[in-house]
């Protein structure tokens, strides 16, 4: 997902051309204070104007309690992005304030509360804590996410490359993800020249069980999603640990040796999941 | 809309648009200066496009000056906004008293 700051027009109007599976318009820390009024406003009029066709829309607003979070969400809320991404939640009692604000703004322009799904960043230490009561606590909630640049900074880290750090904190919101059967990002690299860093990074968090990670340069695409994109072994893997289940299945069996290696229904799954990341169908197999 | 004071939005980066607002006493009608990196091209829609804009907000009396850098039409209208919506002090930002 390529980061993208509100209140630059010439980024905004290019955003769904570098090949990132998702935007997101950055209201938040991409924006001057003395500018969070223009970049609201510019990203309202892009999402009118321009089709981002084949690029799913996030719009990141600015923190409820801050002195533009109510003005975002009713700008915002009414154009119905793909999603929405609330920064630095930290209880279920704030989310639960927070969209209770966005489905009154949904009902006064008549619109559903099922189509624009919310994304939730844990920033704090705090919200680590609470990070699977905030993930549970409403169906719209579909992803959460990192934000590693304010954890560290809530933790008072001092700063460092290698993110051991926050490891603590990846490992639990990616726990809270999965529990929640919801999607995970990573918090991005923002060392855009070490283009190795970046991909031992993305291999790492890929690892933990992300589902993707958060870039800020264009030039980040490419790496992040050579990580995340399956290889053509394990594609081939994953097809033949497939048909063989839809064989044995056919005969009641459940567990089976595919190339000497044993197969059930949990490796049946990941292998599903590597198929359905290649946008691979059963039925093509 | 009421302008109340200077104001302005957007900047000299390519693809946007520099809008400076003034109001003006009532009668005196609109003047708007523009210039443009496209000005042969879209200079007449930029125009067309700035003063449809006032005709929403119903603003007759103001004076405007637009350094264009090649800005889409979300780009123009987004910036008016902005500075109008300043000038007017219905919402914080960059001020020019």
């Amino acid at each position: 997902m390529l980061y993208i700051p509100g209140n630059n027009p010439a980024m905004l109007q290019q955003g769904s051309v570098y090949g990132a599976d998702g935007i997101l318009l950055d209201l938040e820390d991409a924006v001057a204070l003395n500018q969070k009024d223009s970049a609201r406003i510019l990203v309202s009029h892009m999402l009118q104007y321009i089709s981002y066709e084949g690029c799913e829309v996030t719009v990141r607003v600015n923190h409820i309690d801050t002195p533009f979070g109510l003005e975002d969400l009713q700008q915002i809320v009414p154009l119905q992005p793909n999603a929405l991404r609330l920064p630095k939640v930290e209880t279920v009692e704030e989310i639960t304030r927070i969209i209770k604000v966005i489905e009154e703004i949904e009902d006064k322009h008549g619109l559903p509360h099922d189509k624009m799904k919310v994304h939730v960043m844990i920033e704090t230490a705090l919200g680590v804590q609470n990070v699977y009561e905030i993930a549970q606590y409403s169906d719209r909630i579909d992803a959460i996410s990192i934000g590693g640049q304010d954890l560290a900074a809530d933790m008072q880290l001092v700063k460092s490359t290698d993110g051991i750090g926050i490891d603590y904190a990846r490992k639990q919101i990616v726990m809270a993800a999965k529990a929640c059967k919801i999607d995970v990002f990573d918090t991005v690299y923002v060392d855009t020249e070490n283009e190795e860093g970046l991909r031992e990074e993305a291999e790492y968090i890929k690892k933990l069980g992300f589902t993707g990670k958060a870039i800020i340069n264009p030039r980040q695409i490419e790496i992040v999603n050579e990580v995340f994109t399956p290889t053509d072994l394990e594609i081939r893997k994953a097809a033949k640990i497939v048909k063989a289940f839809e064989r044995n299945k056919a005969e009641g069996i459940g567990v089976f040796a595919v190339d000497g290696k044993m197969v059930d229904a949990p490796v049946v799954q990941r292998a599903l999941r590597v198929l359905e990341m290649a946008d691979i169908e059963v039925s093509e197999l | 809309m009421v302008l109340k004071v200077k104001a302005q939005a957007g900047s000299f980066e390519s693809s946007d648009i520099l809008i400076m607002v003034e109001p003006v006493a009532k009668g005196t009608g609109r003047t708007i200066e523009l210039k443009s990196i496209v000005m042969q091209q879209f200079g007449d829609d930029v125009l067309q496009q700035i003063n449809r804009d006032l005709d929403h907000y119903n603003i007759d009396d103001i004076r405007i000056i637009v350094n264009d850098k090649g800005a889409l039409p979300p780009t123009i209208s987004a910036r008016l906004e902005t500075a109008l919506k300043r000038s007017a002090q219905v919402q914080a930002g960059t001020l020019t008293k």
